[in-house]
C-alpha cells in the first residue's frame, strides 16, 4: 500500500509575522519558512507506518511555487520515498488544493492519505475534509491515534468533548492533530540522500484541473493590540485590583 | 432566500456555541435583504433539541432530520444531508467547533464552493473578517460563491437569547434523510465528565502550563476554580506532557476562549497560546520568569513561584 502525504510551505511557527504597510497582505520577505508543523506530523506518521511494514511507499506532494521543493526535500530527508510538486504561481485556496490533490490521488491510487489538520498561516482547517468529499472517501480528522487493521483504519480523534474513535474503510483520509506523534529530526546523511530521491514536477494543466477563484482577499490589518498592564507585588495587591479596579470578582 | 444554521447538540440539548452562531447568522441576515434563519437539527431522537431551538430568538423555522446515522455526527452522513438541503440557501453557517470544522468543509466541497472559516465579524452579506497567522493578522475576505459556507468563532459574537418572545416560536418541520453511507463507522467516545463550566462558555478560566509540573498539581487550580465557578484550561505543553486531557488545550489549534477573567499559571505565553485567549477581558499571569511573554498581554502580572502564591490566592479570593 502506498501512502500519500501532502505538505505545505508556511512561515516557521516561531517567526513573527508582519502586516504590510499598505494592508494588502502579510510581509513574508526574509521570513524563515518551514514545513507546516501538522504536515510534518503527517510525514512522520506515514514513515512510521512504512517502518512497521504497513506501507510500501511514502509519496509526498506539495502545491506551490518552486520554493516548496525545499519542504518536499525536508520530507524526503525524514524518510519519504519520492516527491511531487504541483507548480502554481502562489498558494491556491483550499478547494483548489483539494482538487489538485484529488487528481494526484486518482493517478497514484494510495491506500491512505495523511495531511495536517490545518496550516498555521491561513488557519483554515479545510483541505483534508474537502479532499475526502471530492473522492467520496471517509475522513478521520484531528487524529491522535491511527491503527491499520486489514482494509480499515481505526482513528482516534481529538474533539471538543474529549476523544472519539471511528473505523474508516480504506482508502481514507486522515488529518493530524498535535498528539499523533513527535516528528524525528533528519540526520545529515539522510539530508544528503534526500537530494538524490526522485522529485517530479507537474502542473494544474497537466493534471487537467481548472483552478477557480472562490474569494478575494480585500485587506489584511494588524489585530488590535492589548495595552500592557502592570506588575503587582503581592497576592493581596492582585486580589485588591481584581475586586476594585477590574471588578471581575 | 434563507440562511441555514447547523445546530450543534448531543441529541438532548442545544450546545451554547450554536447561540453565538445564530447571532452571527442574524447579522448576515440583516445585511441580506429578504432573508430569514432556518436551523437544522440533524441527530437521533433529537426532538427535545428541536423544541429548544424553536425558542431561540431570530429563528423562523427548525428543520429536523432524525436518523440513526446522525447520532454521532459522522461527517460523511451529515455533510451529505446538509449539501443536499443547502442548495436552496444563500448561506450555510456552523460553529467553528471540532464538529463544525469536521463537517462543513465537506459540505462546501460537495457544493463546489469555498469555505470562509472562523469568522469574527460580518461586514456585508458576502464579506467577513477572520484571523489568520494565529491571530497576528486579520483578513477581510469577500466570498465570490453563490452559496456561502461559513464557520463562526463563538467568542466574537454574543449568544442569541432564548424565549424572549414566547408567541413567536419557530415552526418545526421533519425532513427526509438521504441514504446513509458506511464509509465511516462510529466506534466509541471518551467524553470528559466535569461539573465545571465548559471552557468556551466560562466567565472565569484558570489555565495551567508546563510550570504546573504534574497532573496532580492541577488540583491547586481546580480548587480555586471550584471556589470561583471557573473552568480549568491548559497550554499545549501541559497536554503533551500528559498532565491533563486534550480537550483542555487553549490556543491557535485548541479552544478559543474569551472569558471575563483568564488566569494563566506557569504558562510562558507562546503566540500559539495567546491566539486562544488574548481576547479575554482581563488577563492575570503568574509566572516566576519576569521576561515571560505572557506578561506583555497581562493586565495584572505577578512574578512569583506559583506553588508559593496559589495557596494564598485560593485563601484570599
Ligand atoms: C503547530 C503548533 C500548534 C500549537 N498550538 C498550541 C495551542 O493551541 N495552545 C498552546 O498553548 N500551545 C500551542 N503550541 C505550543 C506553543 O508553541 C508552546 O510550546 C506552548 O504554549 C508552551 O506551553 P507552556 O507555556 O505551558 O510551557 P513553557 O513555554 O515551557 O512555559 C512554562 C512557563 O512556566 C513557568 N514556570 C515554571 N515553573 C514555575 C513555577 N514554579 N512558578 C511559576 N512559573 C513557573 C516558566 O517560567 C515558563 O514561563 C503549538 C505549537 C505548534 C508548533
Amino acid at each position: 500500500m502506498k501512502i500519500l502525504v501532502a505538505v505545505k510551505r508556511v512561515i516557521d511557527y516561531n517567526a513573527k509575522v508582519r502586516v504590510k504597510a499598505d494592508n494588502t497582505d502579510v510581509d513574508l520577505n526574509n521570513t524563515k519558512m518551514a514545513i507546516n508543523p501538522f504536515c510534518e506530523i503527517a510525514v512522520e506518521e506515514a514513515i512510521r507506518l512504512k517502518e512497521a511494514g504497513s506501507a510500501s511507499e511514502v509519496i509526498v506532494v506539495s502545491i506551490g511555487p518552486k520554493a516548496c521543493q525545499e519542504q518536499i526535500r525536508t520530507a524526503l530527508a525524514l524518510g519519504a520515498d519520492r516527491g511531487i510538486q504541483v507548480e502554481t504561481a502562489d498558494y491556491p485556496e483550499s478547494l483548489n488544493v483539494a482538487k489538485l490533490l484529488a487528481q494526484v490521488v486518482r493517478d497514484e491510487q494510495p491506500g491512505l492519505i495523511i495531511m495536517g489538520k490545518q496550516a498555521i498561516d491561513s488557519d483554515n482547517n479545510q483541505t483534508g475534509q474537502m479532499l475526502s468529499a471530492l473522492l467520496d472517501m471517509p475522513q478521520g480528522t484531528f487524529a491522535s491515534e491511527v491503527k491499520l487493521e486489514g482494509d480499515k483504519a481505526q482513528v482516534t480523534r481529538e474533539v471538543d468533548g474529549g476523544l472519539q474513535t471511528l473505523s474508516l474503510n480504506l482508502p481514507a483520509i486522515i488529518t493530524t492533530d498535535l498528539r499523533l506523534n513527535e516528528p524525528r529530526f533528519a540526520s545529515l546523511p539522510n539530508i544528503m540522500k534526500a537530494k538524490r530521491k526522485p522529485l517530479a514536477v507537474t502542473s494544474p494543466e497537466t493534471l487537467g484541473v481548472e483552478l477557480k477563484q472562490h474569494s478575494t482577499l480585500l485587506k489584511v490589518t494588524p489585530p488590535t493590540e492589548r495595552s500592557a498592564g502592570i506588575l503587582v507585588n503581592s497576592v493581596d495587591e492582585l486580589v485588591e485590583k481584581l475586586k476594585n479596579e477590574a471588578k471581575v470578582l | 432566500m434563507a440562511i441555514l444554521v447547523i445546530a450543534e447538540h448531543d441529541n438532548s440539548t442545544l450546545k451554547g456555541a450554536t447561540l453565538n452562531t445564530i447571532t452571527a447568522a442574524f447579522e448576515i441576515a440583516s445585511k441580506t435583504p429578504g432573508s430569514e434563519l432556518h436551523l437544522l437539527v440533524a441527530g437521533r431522537d433529537c426532538q427535545s433539541v428541536a423544541e429548544e431551538a424553536a425558542k431561540v430568538d431570530g429563528v423562523s423555522k427548525v428543520l429536523v432530520a432524525d436518523d440513526a446515522s446522525y447520532e454521532h455526527q459522522v461527517a460523511e452522513n451529515v455533510a451529505n444531508l446538509i449539501s443536499q438541503l443547502g442548495k436552496d440557501y444563500s448561506h450555510i453557517v456552523a460553529s467553528a467547533t471540532s464538529n463544525g470544522k469536521n463537517i462543513l468543509p465537506r459540505v462546501a466541497a460537495l457544493l463546489d464552493v469555498g469555505q470562509i472559516s472562523d469568522i469574527t465579524a460580518v461586514e456585508s452579506e458576502d464579506t467577513f473578517q477572520r484571523p489568520i497567522y494565529a491571530g497576528n493578522a486579520i483578513a477581510t475576505i469577500q466570498s465570490l460563491d453563490s452559496i456561502k459556507v461559513i464557520t463562526v468563532r463563538g467568542t466574537a459574537f454574543p449568544a442569541a437569547s432564548i424565549g424572549a418572545c414566547v408567541e413567536s416560536n419557530a415552526e418545526i418541520t421533519n425532513i427526509d434523510s438521504p441514504a446513509s453511507s458506511d464509509l465511516a463507522r462510529f466506534v466509541s467516545e471518551e467524553v470528559a465528565q466535569s461539573d465545571r463550566p465548559e471552557l468556551t462558555a466560562a466567565k472565569v478560566i484558570i489555565s495551567g502550563g508546563r510550570g504546573m509540573g504534574s497532573g496532580e498539581n492541577f488540583s491547586i487550580l481546580e480548587q480555586l476554580a471550584d471556589k470561583l465557578g471557573a473552568a480549568v484550561g491548559a497550554s499545549r505543553a501541559a497536554v503533551d506532557a500528559g498532565f491533563v486531557p486534550n480537550d483542555m488545550q487553549v490556543g491557535q489549534t485548541g479552544k478559543i476562549v474569551a472569558p471575563e477573567l483568564y488566569i494563566a499559571v506557569g504558562i510562558s505565553g507562546a503566540i500559539q497560546h495567546l491566539a486562544g485567549m488574548k481576547d479575554s477581558k482581563v488577563i492575570v499571569a503568574i509566572n516566576k520568569d519576569e521576561d515571560a511573554p505572557i506578561f506583555s498581554v497581562a493586565d495584572y502580572g505577578l512574578v512569583a513561584d506559583l506553588f508559593d502564591v496559589m495557596p494564598e490566592l485560593q485563601l484570599k479570593l
